[in-house]
């Protein structure tokens, strides 16, 4: 199951859907809002996606790594709004019954999610600029940053 | 003539100041379609760094725009 949430995201119960007798490992990544990206002191984020798009293509991931690895469970929810640091970001949770698929299928999960999924990241600095990670561009018309205020 | 549904989002809807709009176009792709709304709001992002999306799926810029599509210009992911 891949999901966004706007809601905050609670890892022990999103843990407690994977819970499955035949499992002998459970790996789980958490992506969390850290306070520092490139040098600038971050305060807060936006996330924003594109829904039935994301939702489809986590899914396809899903699907793609399930096609690859022996796993019995993976799930990836993924918040957008507005968030404050040390914020859950994004969970993901993979049960197998040998831990290598596990772990292979999280990073595998995360890794894509990162690439291909249509959410976007705006971060919010303590120098009061914003920017859009990912799509500044060259030259002086692409200036992303906004002034401070 | 033909009415394309757009959806904006991240840096486009800011550079664009709006979420949606209904536009009448004689452009023939979704390329030709970018380019002239590029040209009309000074996006900063070029076709290159954007994927396009027709009818809810990711397209090739090539695909060729029919009455009542609706596309999304994907500005670079940043998810995680």
């Amino acid at each position: 199951m891949f999901r966004l949430s706007a809601q905050p995201l609670d890892p022990a119960q999103l843990a407690h859907l994977l819970h499955d007798p035949r499992a002998g490992a459970c790996v789980t990544f958490e992506g969390w809002v850290r306070n520092r990206n490139e040098g600038q002191a971050v305060q807060a984020l936006d996330y924003e996606a594109y829904a039935p798009l994301a939702e489809r293509e986590g899914e396809r991931i899903l699907a793609e790594v399930r096609a690859k690895l022996p796993v019995l469970e993976a799930t990836c929810v993924h918040r957008v709004g507005s968030l404050a640091l040390g914020d859950l970001a994004v969970w993901v949770g993979v049960t197998a019954e040998h831990r290598g698929a596990a772990f292979d299928a999280c990073r595998m999960i995360i890794d894509e999610v990162k690439a291909r999924v249509p959410i976007w990241k705006k971060e919010h600095y303590t120098s009061g600029t914003t920017a859009w990670i990912n799509c500044a561009t060259r030259g002086p018309a692409a200036d992303l940053s906004s002034p401070p205020k | 003539m033909k009415t394309i549904h757009v959806q904006y989002f991240a840096i486009l809807r800011e550079q664009r100041g709006l979420t949606q709009e209904k536009i009448a176009t004689t452009a023939a792709t979704a390329a030709d379609f970018y380019a002239e709304l590029r040209a009309r709001h000074n996006f900063t992002l070029a076709p290159e760094h954007l994927r396009v999306a027709v009818n809810e799926e990711f397209a090739p810029w090539t695909t060729p725009l029919r009455e009542g599509d609706s596309l999304v210009f994907i500005p670079p992911v940043a998810g995680g």
